[in-house]
């Protein structure tokens, strides 16, 4: 069971199984074919608390994963005896969500019998892309941006199932952490993101400069394609206490659309930089940020005039989902590439280059 | 396939309930105990209580890691096959929560995956069970059925987890005098002395003693826990107060 592969000559029906933060995705897919992407949500209960707070999406976990693996079974019309595979996200995350995950999983692929795949969570990310029907399949290299809640990386992908190299990641905060923080400060509700960009539209992006992160010349020869959000959120926040220390109301909407515009601003620029240099014209975006307007907008506009195709897997499944799991252990079985073992655990801190967890033999 | 279990099981006996005022209940197959409230624990039962396998790994974390190769371990031991299994007992707690969540999903999932029924089980019944039937094998401490005592268990943040037992019921479960509780580790004893019970501290849950738990249950028709995990605490978090300021 654990340890071999799968040998077929159809495309492999696998469930994936996501927990890492607070979405609970069961995903179901046929190859390359989705046939379910159902999501479960603690978000509402971490909106009080303006951000993902462990404990509480480790509980969300529990009680969601059985009703979510029935409802995904419903949705694709398949039986758990059909599954030709499990796959789970064995990190990085949240230690004690994805250990949920990981102890659901390896128990079903043990009752049914069945493979298990332990996969990396941000490799499946850039396998969401190949569950774009419509779009022709994914050309290698490419540089993939991944920007959310929980991460902000730069990669460099030779191979879904086999070379993805860490170019750079952020120091701090991840992208979609800043705009929680930054959200809170201009007095605005939890999740910030969609908040900030309701504010920004009637905002004058350049209105006032913030910082780039990381992006002086010194930086950029030590930590080319790293991300630090810190020191804007604080500048943000500078910013507008002298306002009010100075009695001036505080514009909200020029605040928040010159935040934004930094934040765009350094994600664009060093995606395009790692293009440029590995002569890469390939640019894959993913993770929950990109469902932001004008970082696409951005990205698209720049990357045209560089002459860089810029790839954006449908926005459901750019969010943390399961079917990205499933879809990456789908790849890796029509690669052949056998099961991992069953010792493997919950990693936070999984390496991007670890696409697939063996587990100890 | 299972291990070293090749040629599968007979499933073992059938434990059944033959009072007059209700329905008979067959328990068929085999138990598949899972508790991850301490260490991690696996056990196969029949449904009259004879032990066919009992794993467990005493490390207080690593609960995912282990959990996958327990079962089929407990699976391999008891010389049976994932369709022999016909209820999976859950460790319910209560347990540090990070670890005794694996064996909970793990419980429901491995149900799931066998469309049995998942039955929900107080930890410290195991324990409690192992300590009355061992008590009534060997003649125990005196009167071991009316003694009261206290199943304790580190429940980590200077606090036991403890649940007060007396004796065994009609349907061989133990009877709850007091359900889970947390209690400051410094205040225990007094606790405990007031209550006129005897201490006895846990290190570990035996598994095949929750699925015979599970089994007399079933048998009499009985929910002996909640559907919901023992927590006893809330999630940590504190609520955000007004922004920090910056220096200006
Ligand atoms: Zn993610």
């Amino acid at each position: 069971m654990a340890g071999r592969g799968v040998h077929m000559n159809r495309e492999p029906l696998v469930l994936g199984i996501e927990t890492s933060c607070d979405e609970t995705g069961i995903g179901i897919v046929r190859g390359r074919t989705l046939l379910s992407n159902t999501i479960a949500s603690s978000m509402d209960e971490h909106a009080r608390y303006g951000g993902v707070v462990p404990e509480v999406a480790a509980r969300a976990h529990l009680e969601a994963l059985e009703p979510a693996i029935r409802a995904a079974l419903a949705e694709a019309d398949v039986a758990l005896a059909d599954l030709d595979a499990v796959a789970v996200t064995s990190g990085p995350g949240l230690a004690g969500a994805l250990m949920v995950g990981v102890g659901a999983a390896k128990a079903l692929a043990v009752s049914l019998e069945k493979p298990l795949y332990a996969v990396n969570h941000l490799v499946g990310h850039i396998a969401a892309d190949v569950l774009d029907g419509d779009a022709p399949p994914l050309e290698y290299p490419t540089v993939a941006l991944l920007v959310s809640g929980g991460h902000t990386s730069l990669l460099l992908v030779r191979d879904l199932t086999s070379d993805v190299e860490l170019l750079g990641e952020t120091m701090d905060d991840a992208a979609g952490e800043a705009f929680d923080k930054v959200a809170r400060l201009l007095g605005l509700p939890y999740p910030g993101g969609p908040e900030i960009d309701r504010a920004a539209a009637s905002g004058d992006p350049l209105a006032i400069t913030f910082p780039r992160g990381l992006s002086r010349a010194s930086d950029m020869a030590a930590h080319r394609y790293d991300f630090s959000f810190s020191g804007l959120k604080t500048a943000v926040a500078r910013w507008t206490e002298q306002r009010q220390a100075a009695g001036e109301p505080v514009p909200v909407a020029d605040v928040a659309a010159s935040f934004r515009e930094a934040v765009v601003d350094v994600l664009v620029t060093k995606a395009l930089a790692a293009c440029r240099d590995h002569d890469v014209p390939r640019l894959l975006l993913g993770g929950g940020v990109i469902a932001n307007r004008r970082l696409r907008d951005v990205a698209l506009e720049r990357a045209a005039a560089e002459r860089v195709t810029v790839r954006i897997p449908p926005l459901s499944l750019c969010t943390d989902n399961g079917a990205m799991i499933a879809a990456l252990a789908s790849e890796l079985i029509m690669a052949g590439r056998p099961a991992s073992t069953l010792e493997f655990g919950a990693d936070s801190t999984l390496p991007v280059t670890e696409i697939q967890v063996a587990g100890s033999a | 396939m299972v291990g070293g279990g090749a040629g599968g099981g007979t499933g073992g006996g059938a434990a059944a309930r033959t009072d007059a005022d209700g329905p008979t209940v067959t328990l068929e197959g085999v138990i598949l105990g899972i508790d991850t409230s301490l260490g991690t624990a696996v056990a196969v039962v029949e449904p009259d209580g004879v032990v066919r396998a009992q794993v467990e790994s005493a490390d207080p974390r690593g609960h995912a890691e282990v959990i996958g190769t327990l079962i089929q371990r407990a699976l391999a031991e008891a010389s049976v096959t994932v369709s022999d299994i016909s209820y999976v007992a859950a460790g319910m707690g209560p347990g540090p929560f990070t670890g005794l969540r694996v064996g909970i999903a793990a419980a429901r999932a491995f149900a799931l995956g066998r469309g049995v029924p998942v039955v929900p089980v107080v930890s410290h019944d195991a324990v409690a069970l192992e300590l009355l039937l061992h008590d009534a094998l060997t003649g125990g401490y005196e009167d071991a059925a009316d003694e009261s005592f206290a199943v304790v268990t580190d429940a980590r943040r200077r606090e036991f987890a403890s649940t007060l037992y007396r004796g065994l019921d009609d349907d061989g479960l133990p009877v709850r005098l007091a359900e889970p509780a947390l209690t400051p580790r410094d205040d225990l004893d007094r606790m405990l002395q007031a209550a006129g019970v005897i201490r006895r501290d846990a290190e570990r849950i035996p598994a095949a003693m929750l699925a015979l738990a599970a089994s007399r249950a079933v048998v009499a028709g009985r929910t002996i826990a909640p559907a919901d995990v023992l927590y006893l605490r809330s999630p940590d978090v504190t609520m955000p107060g007004a922004p920090k300021r910056v220096n200006l």
